[in-house]
């Protein structure tokens, strides 16, 4: 079988005079979380859309395990499971209700919506909820609920518009959870996300999407890398009598080294940008040590997706909110 | 087909739950075609007797029934455009299944509430002594006749929940049509006491058909040539709506 489950080759979609999408291509490989990452109005629902046969497409190609959206619909939507960004869950429903018409609608046989109804439930923590009217669960409940549906028919591919919008932290982390072990049980699942830590924690492969197009796509730690651009912070004791020489000392020695990029110093804080963390780290120490600086603490940090973003886009991720929200 | 029955089965379930779960929706539905006939009714009793010449109540009960089925079917919609802003239908629309199993539920479910709503006027009206020409056999010909009318009703309420793009658009669309459609037919009086104008609009008013085919039944009897105009022209609005919407929806819900 095809390892590939998404194939888009140049997606093209406009609204009018607004270029929803402006060319766009990605594979995602059977058994991966891939998101799309970027801010509100990028282009991630019209990619949704066109992924679950919800929109047309103006140009371009978008197959699912080898089945293309706009010549073969109907096969697309059996193997797709699409939970979209809004509860989607009926109030006057209850959760075994739920499970039953969803159960319909995906064809099953009786006795395999049973097992996976009482599988889910339990998986998602609602087990002994099933006979509640769904108007009485809390926001959390819902969603799983919804997440619940969009699986019981075992789908090749599950795609989840903002997982975890507007959820409380230990709901989030269950969902994280749940889509992990979707991931493990070899489902694929693709994801759009306005968030850079689910992006971060939760997939294998990242698109940043923006203003339409597709601004950088690799694993997230291949993405923080291109940057090279680790910082490592070393901060001098105060009460010492001669931190403020020891520390222009140190920045001065690093400064010649070849892994660092940059050196800034703020206060007491020296911070230093560095090619390779793991390489940098033991020349700085080894300096502070032959110059005897009073090292007072010493930390470093790896940029995060909002600087990978910003990067890529040439613009901070909460101003392409702002353009486009 | 198997599978179609199952999926539209399986949403008109989900509809008929809906009904069950919220009784006081039925009867804040029912209040007012049983205020019009009872209270009404009564009241203008005696002014009314130029043209019923005997009980203005069984006069009363088809416009009742033709505004109950009309009313109820007009909103039918209504819950599908909530579902369309909720995301609800975009997740049924990426389900493999078929879009007309959509329709065919709420259709079947609509014309469901207004079978039973319109039997529970018809029974209330029977206890207070409302005296129906035709008998038993013609109070269920009554039925028919509203749910002939509710049909098409209902595919013009599901056009409308497709092409709106908003609920507040259908209840202002429900808000003036409901009352003028009502009054622009035979409802409560008959048409030849209606000014010109009005007459006119009332003629082509479905409505005015189903009134006077049922209020024959009601009053006088099997008259062949009313009912039988009336069946044409509601057969026709019918089919006619059918049509656009199979044409409108098949377009919207591509």
């Amino acid at each position: 079988m095809d390892p590939v489950i998404v194939r888009v080759v140049s997606l093209k979609k406009s609204y009018g005079p607004v270029r929803a999408l402006d060319g766009i291509s990605f594979e995602v490989g059977r058994g991966r979380i891939f998101g799309l990452l970027g801010p509100n109005g990028a282009g991630k629902t019209t990619a949704v859309r066109i992924l679950t046969t919800l929109t047309r497409p103006d140009d371009g190609t978008a197959e699912i395990a080898g089945a293309d959206v706009l010549a073969n619909p109907a096969k697309v939507r059996s193997l797709i499971g699409y939970v979209p960004q809004e509860l989607t869950v009926d109030p006057y429903l209850t959760a075994a209700e739920h499970l039953r018409y969803y159960a319909d609608l995906y064809h099953l046989a009786g006795a395999a919506w049973e097992t996976r109804t009482r599988e889910l439930l339990a998986l998602l923590g609602l087990a002994g909820q099933e006979g509640r009217r769904v108007r009485h669960f809390s926001g959390g409940m819902k969603k799983k609920l919804d997440l619940a549906c969009g699986f019981l028919h075992r789908p090749p591919l599950m795609v989840l518009d903002e997982p975890s919008l507007g959820l409380d932290v230990q709901v989030r982390h269950d969902v994280w959870r749940y889509i992990e072990q979707l991931r493990d049980q070899g489902t694929t699942v693709f994801l759009c996300t306005n968030y850079m830590d689910e992006a971060e924690r939760l997939c294998d492969e990242v698109a940043i999407i923006d203003r339409g197009r597709i601004a950088a796509l690799g694993t997230p730690a291949a993405l923080r890398s291109n940057l090279k651009r680790d910082v490592i912070s070393v901060e001098v004791s105060a009460s010492h009598d001669h931190h403020a020489e020891k520390l222009a000392a140190l920045e001065r020695a690093v400064a010649g080294l070849d892994l660092v990029r940059e050196t800034m110093k703020d206060g007491t804080q020296l911070k230093i940008y560095v090619e390779q963390n793991e390489l940098a780290l033991p020349q700085i120490l080894s300096s502070a040590a032959a110059l005897s600086v009073p090292i007072h603490a010493i930390s470093y940090s790896r940029p995060g997706l909002d600087e990978v973003f910003l990067h890529y886009t040439g613009h901070s991720f909460a101003e392409g909110n702002e353009h486009h929200g | 087909m198997g599978d179609f029955l199952r999926e539209t089965k399986a949403q008109l379930v989900r509809w008929l739950i809906h009904t069950r779960r919220e009784p006081f929706s039925m009867a804040f539905n029912l209040l007012n075609p049983v205020i019009l006939l009872i209270f009404m009714g009564g009241a203008f009793q005696s002014l009314a007797k130029d043209f019923t010449g005997g009980d203005y109540r069984a006069y009363l009960l088809p416009g009742v029934l033709a505004l109950t089925a009309f009313g109820n079917s007009m909103a039918g919609g209504i819950p599908l455009l909530f579902d369309k802003e909720n995301g609800f239908l975009l997740r049924l629309m990426s389900a493999p299944i078929s879009r007309a199993s959509i329709l065919l539920a709420r259709f079947l479910a609509v014309n469901l509430n207004t079978l039973l709503q319109c039997a529970l006027i018809l029974i209330l009206g029977l206890l207070f002594g409302i005296q129906i020409a035709t008998g038993l056999t013609g109070a269920v010909a009554l039925l028919f006749i509203s749910l002939l009318l509710g049909f098409g009703v209902t595919i013009v309420s599901l056009i409308l929940a497709f092409v709106l793009e908003n609920h507040g658009d259908f209840f202002a669309i429900l808000g003036i049509t409901a009352l003028p459609l009502t009054f622009l037919s035979s409802a409560f009086v008959p048409l030849e006491s209606l000014p010109g104008w009005m007459r006119l609009l009332a003629q082509v008013n479905p409505m005015t058909y189903a009134v006077d085919g049922m209020r024959t039944l009601a009053l006088v009897g099997w008259n062949g040539s009313v009912l039988a105009h009336m069946a044409i022209v509601l057969v026709i609005f019918d089919v006619a709506m059918f049509w656009v919407g199979n044409r409108v929806l098949r377009r919207h819900m591509a």
